[in-house]
C-alpha cells in the first residue's frame, strides 16, 4: 500500500533507513512521500520488499537515461532538461532567430505591440535579418518592407543585417547577401547542436549542420524577439538510412524527392527527419542542405544530418564561435526507419501539382516544356550550378527553351564568374552557361520560386510548363494558377533545357 | 422552474429594450421592415443566434401570460411574416426575443436571411450599433438567475459584447463557445499559396489597413475548378464563417499571412481532417481561426453553403442542412495556449514573461 503512493521510488526498503539516503539520488517528492509513509506505517520493519524495477522512470532518478535521438538531445540541452521524450512541450532557448522582408515587418509589429514601443530584442547578436524575397521589384510595399527592417535594425543596433539600398545594382551593396538560408550557412550562423528558428518554412535547411532548425510564424517570432525562448513540442524522429555509392547522375534533390514520394506530403508532419548512412556522409554541405531543405515538403518539423569532418571543415573559416555537436544514442528509439539503396535509384521529377507526385524522369520524356528555372535555396547554390554546368559541358549543345539562372546569394553569383569547372579547361560556369544559350545569371534573391510581385524576373505570368530546381509546385506557386511545375535536380533541369522535353540526365552524362 | 427563470430573463431583457424599440420600430416598419433593425440591435441573423439548447427549449415552452401585456398586444411586424407557417411564430410569439428563438428551429429561415446581408460572421466587429444603445444585459443585474444557467443567458443575451471582439482575441472560455454559419468546403493539401498567393505577402498583417486588404484576398489562389469563390468579386469579406477542409490543410509555407487572411476575411474556424504543423501553430498563436480536427472526412459529406454549428465544449459539428452530426477531436496540447488567449497570454500566465502592468 505504501509503495503505491509514489510509484517511481522503491519505498518499503528504505523506511527506517531514511538517513542513509543521499539526497541526490531521490527527488524531493519522494522524500515527502517517504515522510507520509512514515506516518502511516509503524517504524518497526516487518518485511522488506525488493525494489520495484518496472515503474521506475529513469528521468526521475537521474541515474539511468534512455537513449535520445539527435533532435531530442539538442532540445534537451536548449531547454536545460536532462531527458526529453517526444510529445513533451518545453521552453527552448533560441540561439539564432532569422527573419526576412516578407515576415520581418509583421514580426516586428507584434514585438512592439506586445513588449512595448521601446522594447529591446533579447540579444542583438542572435537576430539575423536577411532581406531576400521581393527585392528587385518596383513594388512599393515590397521596397517599404525592406525600409521597415532597416529602421528596426538601426534602432535595435542589430549586428547582422544584410541590407540592400541600391536595387538597380546588387553589387553596389556590400552587405547584401541573398537567399536567407544559403546566407545563414555561408556567414557561419549555422552551428552543430544549436537551435535556429526562422520565419520561413525552409529554415529546416540549416539542419544539415546537425542543429535543430525549423520555421515559425510572425507571432512566435515576435515572442522570440522579446524573450529568446519558444514553447516547442519535442518531435519523434523518422530515420532515413541511405547506403550505397552515389551514381554520377544523381543529386541530393533526387534523394529527397524519392523520400517525399515515399511518405507523401504529410508523412512527416510533426516529426523530425534524420538522414544517416554512407551516402549522406559522402555528400558535401550544400547537397546536405538540399536534402534538409525539402523536409518541410513532407510535413516535417526539422531535418538533421549528423555533423562530421565535412561539416567542421566547412565551418572552419566561417565561424569562430564554439559549438558542440550532438549525435543520436545507439539505443535511441525512432518512430520508423526507412532504408534506401541509392545505387538503384534513378533521376526523378515531381509532377504538378504536388511535391509527392513522384515520377521517373525518363517516364516523362514526352512532356514538352516551355522554360527551365535554376535557382532558389533548394537548387541555386554553387554546387547546383556546378552540376548544371557539368551537364552543359558534357553535351556541348545549346538549350532549346529559355533557361533562367538565379544564383541564391552574392557569393554564388561570384562563384559563377570565378570558379573554374573541373574538366572544362579553365572555363567558368558563366561562360559555359553563355555558350549553352542560357539567360544571364540574374540578381541573387528568391526570385520566381514563389512568384512574387508581377515584375519579378522569370515569374510565370502565363500558363506554361516549367522544369524547376525549386521546392514546391502547388497550383500558382510560380505565378500563374494553371502553370505546371516539374520539380527536378539541376542535372535533370539542364538536360530538359537541352531537349525541350523532360529528360533523364543520363542521356548526356554517360 | 429553471425554464421559467430563463424566460423571465428574456422578458427583462425585452422590456429594457422596449423603450428604445418603441421609437425605432415604427420607423423601421415604414422603411419596409427589413433586417437592419435586428442587426442594429446587435443580433446577427445571418449567422444565426448563439443560443444554447436550453434557452431555445425554454422559449418554446414559454407561457405568454408571463409577458408584459404591452408587448403581447403589439402586432407581429411585417418582416416576420415569412415564418408564419410556424405555429410558434404566429400564435404564441409576440416578442422579438422569442421570435428570434423560433427562427432557430427553422434554420432554413435564418439561412434565407443570410443572403440579405453579406457580412456573415458571428463576431464581425464592423457590425456594431453606432447610434442605438444596446443595453449591456448581464446576468448579474437580474437577481433571480442562478449560476447554473447563467452561462447560457450570457451567451444568448450579450451578443452586443461579442461585436466588440477584436480579430486577434480568442474566446477565453472555450467550453461554451459556438461557431455558427455557412461553411465553405475545400479539398486535400490546400497549401498556403492557395490560401494567400505570394504576391500579396507584401501586406504586413500587423498594419490594420493592410490586415483588411489581406483578408480580401483569402483563398483567391484556389484553382478555377472551385466555381463558388470564397469571397465574391468586389467584396472584401466572406459570407462563409467556417472552412471545412481535407487532409494536410495549410501545408507549405510558414507565412502567418495564411491564417490571418482567413480570419480577416471573416472565417472563424477551420475544420480539417488534419493540419500541416506550421499553419496549425500559427492559427493557435494568432487566434485568427480556430483549428479543429474532425474524426472523419467531413469535406466529403458537406457542401459549400451548408449551415453548420460547431459546439466547442461538446466537440461536435452539426450540419443543419443535411441534419448530420460529427464528432470533432479534442484540441490537445494547444488547449492551454488557446484558453489563455494565445502564446503571449499563456507566457504571462505561466510567468515566462512579465505581465503587461509591470
Amino acid at each position: 500500500m505504501a509503495s503505491s503512493l509514489v510509484s517511481p521510488s522503491p519505498i518499503p526498503s528504505f523506511i527506517g533507513n531514511k538517513k542513509s539516503l543521499g539526497s541526490s539520488a531521490f527527488p524531493a517528492t519522494s522524500q515527502i512521500a517517504i515522510q507520509k509513509c512514515k506516518k502511516q506505517v509503524s517504524k518497526k520493519i516487518v518485511s522488506v520488499m525488493a525494489p520495484q524495477q518496472s515503474e521506475r522512470k529513469p528521468a526521475t532518478t537521474g541515474s539511468v537515461k534512455t537513449g535520445m535521438t539527435m533532435t531530442e538531445k539538442i532540445l534537451a540541452r536548449a531547454s536545460e532538461k536532462p531527458q526529453l521524450t517526444p510529445g513533451d512541450n518545453v521552453w527552448v532557448n533560441v540561439d539564432i532567430l532569422m527573419t526576412h522582408d516578407v515576415c520581418g515587418p509583421g514580426s516586428i509589429g507584434i514585438f512592439k505591440k506586445e513588449f512595448g514601443e521601446n522594447a529591446k530584442v533579447w540579444d542583438r547578436e542572435k537576430v539575423v535579418i536577411i532581406p531576400d524575397h521581393y527585392i528587385f521589384t518596383s513594388d512599393e510595399r515590397a521596397n517599404r518592407n525592406v525600409d521597415i527592417l532597416r529602421d528596426f535594425c538601426t534602432e535595435q543596433n542589430i549586428k547582422y543585417f544584410y541590407d540592400i539600398k541600391d536595387l538597380g545594382n546588387f553589387k553596389a551593396n556590400p552587405d547584401y547577401k541573398g537567399v536567407c538560408h544559403v546566407a545563414l550557412a555561408q556567414e557561419g550562423h549555422c552551428r552543430p547542436g544549436e537551435v535556429l528558428l526562422g520565419t520561413d518554412s525552409h529554415t529546416c535547411t540549416a539542419g544539415a549542420f546537425g542543429q535543430f532548425a525549423t520555421g515559425i510564424g510572425n507571432t512566435d517570432a515576435g515572442f522570440v524577439l522579446g524573450t529568446g525562448k519558444l514553447l516547442l513540442k519535442v518531435p519523434p524522429t523518422l530515420r532515413f538510412v541511405m547506403d550505397g555509392e552515389m551514381p554520377p547522375y544523381l543529386l541530393a534533390k533526387d534523394l529527397i524527392l524519392q523520400i517525399i514520394g515515399e511518405i507523401s506530403v504529410a508523412g512527416a508532419t510533426y516529426k523530425s527527419m534524420e538522414f544517416v548512412g554512407t551516402t549522406v556522409e559522402s555528400l558535401n554541405m550544400e547537397e546536405r542542405m538540399t536534402l534538409c531543405n525539402m523536409v518541410v515538403e513532407a510535413g516535417g518539423k526539422n531535418g538533421v544530418v549528423p555533423a562530421d569532418s565535412t561539416t567542421f571543415k566547412y565551418l572552419e573559416d566561417k565561424t569562430s564561435l564554439p559549438y558542440e555537436p550532438v549525435y543520436s544514442d545507439a539505443q535511441a528509439s525512432f518512430l520508423s526507419e526507412y532504408r534506401f539503396d541509392i545505387s538503384k535509384l534513378e533521376p526523378l521529377v515531381a509532377k504538378p501539382h504536388s511535391p509527392d507526385n513522384r515520377a521517373l524522369a525518363r517516364e516523362c520524356k514526352d512532356v514538352k516544356i516551355d522554360r527551365v528555372y535554376i535557382g532558389s535555396c533548394t537548387g541555386g547554390k554553387t554546387e547546383d550550378f556546378l552540376a548544371a554546368a557539368k551537364l552543359f559541358l558534357a553535351s556541348g549543345k545549346k538549350v532549346k527553351v529559355p533557361t533562367f539562372l538565379v544564383p541564391a546569394t552574392q557569393k554564388v553569383w561570384l562563384d559563377l564568374y570565378t570558379l573554374p569547372v573541373p574538366g572544362s579547361g579553365g572555363k567558368t560556369m558563366s561562360q559555359i552557361f553563355e555558350e549553352a544559350g542560357c539567360d544571364t545569371p540574374a540578381s541573387p534573391s528568391c526570385g520566381a520560386c514563389l512568384g512574387g510581385p508581377k515584375d519579378t524576373y522569370a515569374r510565370m505570368n502565363e500558363p506554361k510548363v516549367c522544369v524547376s530546381t525549386t521546392n514546391r509546385n502547388f497550383p500558382g506557386r510560380m505565378g500563374h494558377k494553371e502553370g505546371q511545375i516539374y520539380l527536378a535536380s539541376p542535372y535533370t533541369a539542364a538536360a530538359s533545357a537541352l531537349t525541350g522535353y523532360v529528360t533523364d540526365p543520363r542521356e548526356f552524362l554517360q | 422552474m429553471r425554464l421559467l427563470m430563463l424566460c423571465y430573463a428574456c422578458w427583462v431583457g425585452e422590456s429594457s429594450r422596449a423603450e428604445e424599440s418603441e421609437n425605432t420600430s415604427n420607423r423601421e416598419e415604414k422603411r419596409g421592415g427589413n433586417m437592419e433593425m435586428w442587426i442594429k440591435w446587435g443580433y446577427k441573423w445571418e449567422a444565426g443566434i448563439e443560443l444554447g439548447m436550453n434557452l431555445r427549449a425554454a422559449c418554446l415552452q414559454l407561457q405568454t401570460s408571463l409577458l408584459n401585456p404591452q408587448i403581447r398586444r403589439r402586432p407581429t411586424p411585417r418582416h416576420y411574416r415569412p415564418i408564419k407557417e410556424h405555429r410558434f411564430a404566429y400564435t404564441r410569439l409576440k416578442s422579438y426575443t422569442l421570435l428570434m428563438a423560433a427562427s432557430l428551429i427553422r434554420t432554413s429561415y435564418s439561412s434565407a436571411f443570410a443572403f440579405s446581408s453579406p457580412k456573415a460572421s458571428v463576431y464581425s466587429p464592423s457590425v456594431s450599433p453606432p447610434s442605438i444603445k444596446v443595453p449591456a444585459f448581464s446576468p448579474f443585474t437580474v437577481k433571480p438567475l442562478s449560476s447554473t444557467f447563467a452561462p447560457h443567458a450570457v451567451r444568448a443575451i450579450s451578443l452586443a459584447t461579442h461585436a466588440t471582439l477584436t480579430p486577434s482575441s480568442v474566446p477565453a472560455d472555450t467550453s461554451t463557445t459556438t461557431f455558427h454559419g455557412l461553411c465553405y468546403v475545400v479539398g486535400d493539401n490546400i497549401d498556403t499559396d492557395q490560401i494567400i498567393p505570394a504576391e500579396y505577402l507584401t501586406l504586413v498583417p500587423s498594419n490594420p489597413a493592410e490586415y483588411e486588404k489581406l483578408g480580401s484576398y483569402a483563398l483567391v489562389g484556389l484553382p478555377s475548378s472551385y466555381a463558388t469563390r470564397f469571397i465574391e468579386p468586389n467584396e472584401t469579406k466572406t459570407k462563409y464563417s467556417i472552412v471545412i477542409g481535407g487532409a494536410n490543410f495549410g501545408c507549405g509555407s510558414s507565412r502567418e499571412h495564411a491564417p490571418v487572411a482567413l480570419g480577416a476575411a471573416g472565417a472563424k474556424a477551420v475544420v480539417a481532417e488534419s493540419y500541416a504543423r506550421i499553419f496549425f501553430r500559427n492559427s493557435v498563436a494568432t487566434g485568427e481561426v480556430y483549428p479543429l480536427e474532425s474524426e472523419v472526412r467531413i469535406c466529403e459529406e458537406c457542401k459549400t453553403g451548408d449551415v453548420v454549428t460547431i459546439e466547442l465544449g461538446e466537440s461536435r459539428l452539426i450540419n443543419h442542412t443535411t441534419g448530420k452530426e460529427y464528432k470533432l477531436k479534442p484540441i490537445g496540447d494547444a488547449g492551454p495556449v488557446i484558453d489563455a488567449g494565445g502564446i503571449f497570454a499563456y507566457a504571462r500566465k505561466t510567468g515566462m514573461i512579465p505581465s503587461e502592468s509591470n
